[in-house]
């Protein structure tokens, strides 16, 4: 993998100051608000100073992992720029958004005039799941509760670059009488990969439906995940084909499940 | 090649004839879940990744002087009675195989499994020279009968269902076989015996090769390759010139990985270790033992930054955990090498004119790098080559113009705002008057699935809420 180092282990978590600052991400800023402000509710419960992070656009994913690196920069500064007004955990309910800023952001500007800006920058940032993660002793005493089946989709970047996965998981422990069905395709892509599920569309809607049909062989209400990208995907195909399983972003359940 | 299919069509093309087939995702799916399942549960009380460490830290050292590994190897041959020939490329490599032939004045050849003599396409060139060529691995064997070529590095017929391998065996039989694994081998072991009866030459590949012992060393689970290898008169072994290893102590980290990675097996049922011909006295074995030694394109990635791409054992594991090999088999990737190391390897040998496309078919998920068994960094080697694919100016125009504008639009705040202001309206009353399939790639998007309209009210328009 590329270039450990403590961006990603602060990705993980760790020793949080009270403020943080609430990266929405271009796709939870344009298509789903609504999760953003679940995730704003969800700290917020957490004792959180929440401040949203304004000004900012996106982490300038689809452009770097096409291999256009000069465009997603000046994306990306947008983004760091704003960012850089801000103090406290960097928080991004995107698992692959957190990823790139944590992980590859250093690489993007190394030699750039605001390479410093971006390294320190990176080291703030954390995936939501592993804030809440490190809060679970409020989550237990709220009292949460969301009757039904739960699968959970792994987001690749967040599993295997910021190697998360024991720590959404934990969270939706903490919910009441929600039943965590563990599926044996959770760890398999659901086929998004940005630029890729518009160049080979019919491989990628096949690679969903294999994820979603072993969602609903094992009969789950909802399939969760903490990656709008994963979720855009799936929820776009279920749509598609059957209406089932919902699919939402863990936010969205804590949300359903009382945490506001 | 007589029949190109990475010139004469693209990924998605011939992506969408394998996922219109309706077996293949299912044998692909239950063939690798259970290599990787077996590899989980038999390393299960072994320390894998320690073992991939040492295995990673001895292809480095290798790679790092790679030369003087080969000056070594050929010596230690040289010194056991192996012939070594040299072959800058593929031509030149037929070239070595069919003159030793010829002064072997063979008329028939027998072949163990191997993706180098894949790569260089041997068969039409020995064929064409009017030599009898059998597959003895199983696998292979019904490729030929079949006209077909391997899909999968280690499972040649992983795309192939038990009744169509049937079908295959029953036309040479000119009977219906029944649909009986045990049956069917048998039914092969019985043609592929005559055929190791009856050849003049052996050719195989190597998994590894030895420099401190000139030693080939094949890894099989059929005992084809050991018939192949000790029973005609003369034996050559193709390998790439990467395939070498220093000692044998090496070998005892690199048989269990690629054991391991490759069928999740500890060790296969046939090991062979093949260190010169016949010796005087001895009852068994070759008259004559050729080592062909393979560059074709592989010296030149040295001192690259594709330079870790030398470090691949041909195992397979990467497409094993491919999801995207998982739908569409390893034919859709148009070359030798299917999956996420075909990707990285068809444009650095091929060149990036007709496999420059390969690296774009991957969704990055990144499960090939921690299946490696020698930790190559495949998802980086990926976004490299689609790095340079731009960096070259080889991305086609539209690409490149809507990344300008994307950019362009997205680097500054209120450009963003508003741009994505007039873009959510302008979608809303696409979608509204059902022609959201006519915008460009959103369209191409949402065939499948249902495209997300943008919300009316984006987050950065809500103001302050109370918490």
């Amino acid at each position: 993998m590329i270039g450990v180092g403590v961006c990603a282990d602060t990705a993980r978590g760790g020793h949080l100051p009270n403020t943080v600052a609430l990266f929405p991400t271009c796709l939870g800023d344009l298509v789903t608000p609504d999760t953003v402000e679940h995730a704003q509710d969800a700290l917020g419960a957490c004792g959180l100073d929440v401040r949203p992070v304004r000004g900012g656009t996106c982490c300038g994913q689809p452009a770097f992992n096409a291999g256009f690196h000069d465009q997603a920069r000046r994306v990306a500064r947008a983004s760091l720029r704003a960012l850089a007004q801000t103090t406290g955990t960097i928080v991004v309910p995107a698992g692959s958004c957190a990823a790139m800023m944590s992980r590859h952001w250093v690489g993007l500007f190394a030699g750039d005039r605001d390479a410093e800006l971006a390294r320190h920058v990176a080291g703030r940032v954390v995936e939501f799941s592993a804030v809440l993660a490190t809060h679970l002793d409020v989550l237990e005493r709220r009292h949460l509760s969301w009757p039904g089946t739960a699968g959970y989709h792994d987001s690749c970047h967040m599993l295997r670059e910021l190697r998360l996965s024991g720590e959404p998981r934990a969270v939706l422990g903490c919910v009441r009488d929600l039943e965590l069905v563990p599926l044996a395709s959770a760890e398999r892509c659901c086929g998004f990969g940005g630029t890729f599920s518009v160049r080979y569309p019919e491989v990628s809607v096949a690679m969903a439906d294999s994820k979603l049909d072993d969602a609903r062989a094992r009969g789950v209400d909802v399939l969760i995940s903490a990656d709008p990208g994963c979720l855009m995907q799936l929820g776009g195909r279920a749509d598609r084909t059957g209406k089932t399983p919902r699919v939402i972003h863990i936010a969205t359940l804590l949300h359903e499940a009382g945490l506001r | 090649m007589s029949d190109d299919p990475l010139t004469s069509s693209t990924f998605a093309e011939r992506s969408r004839v394998q996922l219109a087939k309706p077996f293949l995702r299912q044998a692909v799916a239950r063939a690798t879940d259970t290599a990787v399942h077996d590899l989980r549960v038999r390393f299960a009380g072994h320390d894998y990744d320690g073992l991939r460490e040492l295995g990673r830290e001895i292809r480095a050292d290798t790679m790092a002087d790679l030369d003087g590994f080969l000056v070594k190897l050929t010596d230690a041959f040289a010194a056991n009675g192996v012939q070594v020939h040299y072959a800058a490329d593929a031509a030149e490599a037929r070239a070595h195989i069919l003159r030793i032939c010829r002064e072997a004045d063979a008329t028939r050849v027998v072949k163990v499994k191997s993706m180098a003599t894949e790569e260089i396409d041997l068969n039409p060139a020995l064929v064409a020279d009017g030599l009898e060529v059998t597959e003895t691995d199983l696998g292979e064997y019904v490729v030929q009968l079949d006209g077909d070529r391997p899909s999968h590095i280690i499972a040649p017929i992983i795309h192939k269902t038990r009744g169509e391998v049937r079908d295959s065996l029953s036309r040479v039989a000119g009977r219906e076989l029944p649909d009986d694994a045990s049956e069917l081998t048998g039914f092969a072991r019985e043609r592929l015996r005559d055929a190791f009866m009856q050849a003049d030459v052996g050719i195989s590949g190597a998994n590894f090769a030895i420099a401190e012992t000139g030693t080939v060393v094949l890894v099989t689970n059929e005992g084809n390759g050991r018939m192949c290898t000790s029973m005609p008169r003369v034996h050559i072994a193709l390998m790439g010139i990467e395939r070498v290893i220093p000692t044998l102590e090496d070998l005892s980290v690199m048989l269990p990985l690629i054991t391991g990675a490759g069928t999740g097996q500890l060790i296969t049922s046939y090991v062979s270790m093949l260190s010169g011909p016949r010796g005087e006295g001895e009852p068994d074995g070759p008259e004559a033992m050729h080592v062909v030694l393979l560059d074709n394109g592989r010296r030149a990635l040295l001192g690259t930054e594709y330079q870790e791409v030398l470090h691949c054992i041909r195992c397979g594991a990467c497409q094993n955990v491919c999801p995207v090999y998982r739908q569409v088999g390893g034919h859709a990737y148009g070359w030798v090498y299917g999956g996420p190391i075909g990707a990285v390897l068809t444009p650095l040998f091929r060149g990036t004119v007709d496999g420059g496309e390969l690296p774009q078919a991957s969704s990055l998920c990144g499960a090939c790098d921690d299946i490696c068994p020698v930790k190559i960094p495949l998802h980086d080697l990926l976004l490299q080559l689609r790095r340079t694919r731009v960096n070259d100016g080889a991305a086609p125009w539209r690409e490149r113009l809507a990344a300008e504008l994307w950019a362009w639009a997205w680097s500054s705040p209120w450009r963003y705002r508003l741009v994505t202001r007039l873009g959510g309206g302008a979608m809303r009353v696409m979608a509204a008057a059902g022609l959201m399939s006519s915008l460009g790639p959103l369209g191409r998007w949402a065939r499948g699935r249902t495209l997300p309209l943008p919300a009316r009210r984006p987050f950065h328009t809500r103001g302050e809420r109370d918490v």
